[in-house]
């Protein structure tokens, strides 16, 4: 075993002992790039499990209004449209961000995350809008247990979308600051996957949560 | 970008996120395609939940797919999650999230609906406890 570990960190080419005709060719670790990348991929996935839970929460819940308002009286489907569409072009402004940080061009990069940071922020006043006008209503997450999975369920993407946007305006700043150096495009790969994973969850929720909801 | 370029010998894998195509013409392009498919299937999703041109009951078997087939293109244009060699460590690991995604849910709501179905209707509860 001690050859294998010397020939890991020396990289190339060795003989494995007592196996003198075989040549044995190894990689190496892989680029930290990878590592990184990879490793945040997991961590995204067990938010996404994470996620998961509140959603069987949401769906076993779906019909325990206690006598108050079903999710049909209270979803307005126009706003829901609006929020999607912020989302969604700041998934693709995201993109065009990630390909502008690999050909090194700063000012587009800026302006991409900075058109992100608006769709995002929109997003979120949105949904704080509708939030605020739910509770005005009486239909605040003590209401019912279906108003308490939904509100934990939104409101935890809402969460997730809030601390983005804070981790997205000090990806601009350290652009600004340190340029595009090896360690900050590596947290760029990882915020990209961030705003994209959140689409995603977005999309699970406005299929489950406002257009089932509103049909049951 | 030499970071993940391959190797002399052996395919190194890709950072999920990243792309083999480097030139900016067919990235670019790439999210193109995928907001428009993304858009075109959300709008279908919002269609499809408002009309009654469709048969009621296939309504929310409809938004499921739609909202599955969604988040496959998310994951192809956005994400970059492909199907070559050099992704098989992310495909694995989104094949778990997934396999233990569907045991939740699909449990929970399994477990729920039979606990429901024997559950003694609550008036009858309540008069034997009275």
């Amino acid at each position: 075993m001690v050859d294998t570990t010397l020939a890991f960190s020396e990289g190339g080419a060795h003989r494995l002992r007592g196996m003198e005709e075989s040549v044995v060719v190894h990689d190496g670790p892989a680029p930290k790039r990878i590592v990184t990348g990879y490793g945040f991929w997991i961590f995204l996935l067990s938010d996404i499990i994470m996620f998961s839970c509140f959603f069987a929460a949401y769906a076993v819940l779906l019909g325990q209004t206690a006598g108050g308002p079903s999710g049909a009286q209270l979803f307005d489907l126009r706003s829901v449209v609006a929020e999607t569409a912020c989302l969604l072009l700041s998934s693709f402004t995201c993109g065009l961000a990630s390909i502008a940080a690999d050909v090194r061009s700063a000012r587009w990069y800026q302006a991409s995350m900075a058109a992100t940071c608006v769709l995002g922020l929109a997003f979120l006043a949105l949904e704080g809008r509708e939030f605020a006008s739910l509770v005005s209503q009486g239909a605040g997450p003590t209401r019912s247990a279906f108003l308490s999975a939904f509100f934990t369920l939104v409101g935890c993407h809402g969460a997730h979308v809030s601390a983005g946007i804070l981790w997205l305006l000090t990806m601009m700043a350290q652009v600004f600051g340190k340029g595009f150096r090896a360690d900050i495009l590596r947290r760029i790969l990882c915020f990209a996957l961030f705003w994209h994973a959140l689409d995603i969850i977005w999309v699970a929720i406005f299929s489950v949560v406002y257009l089932l909801g509103s049909a049951a | 970008m030499s970071e993940h370029l391959h190797g002399t010998h052996g395919q190194l894998d890709v950072a999920p996120g990243d792309e083999e195509e480097v030139r900016v013409g067919p990235r670019l392009l790439g999210y193109v395609v995928g907001l428009g498919l993304a858009i075109l299937l959300t709008a279908t999703s919002f269609f499809i939940a408002g009309t009654d041109l469709v048969w009621q009951p296939s309504i929310p078997v409809a938004i499921i797919v739609l909202a599955i087939a969604q988040m496959g293109v998310h994951l192809v244009f956005f994400l970059h999650i492909t199907t070559g060699a050099d992704n098989t460590n992310n495909v694995l690991a989104l094949a778990f999230g997934l396999l233990i995604v569907f045991l939740v849910i699909g449990g929970s709501l399994w477990i729920m609906s039979n606990l429901n179905h024997n559950m003694m209707p609550m008036d009858q509860i309540m008069r034997m406890q009275r």
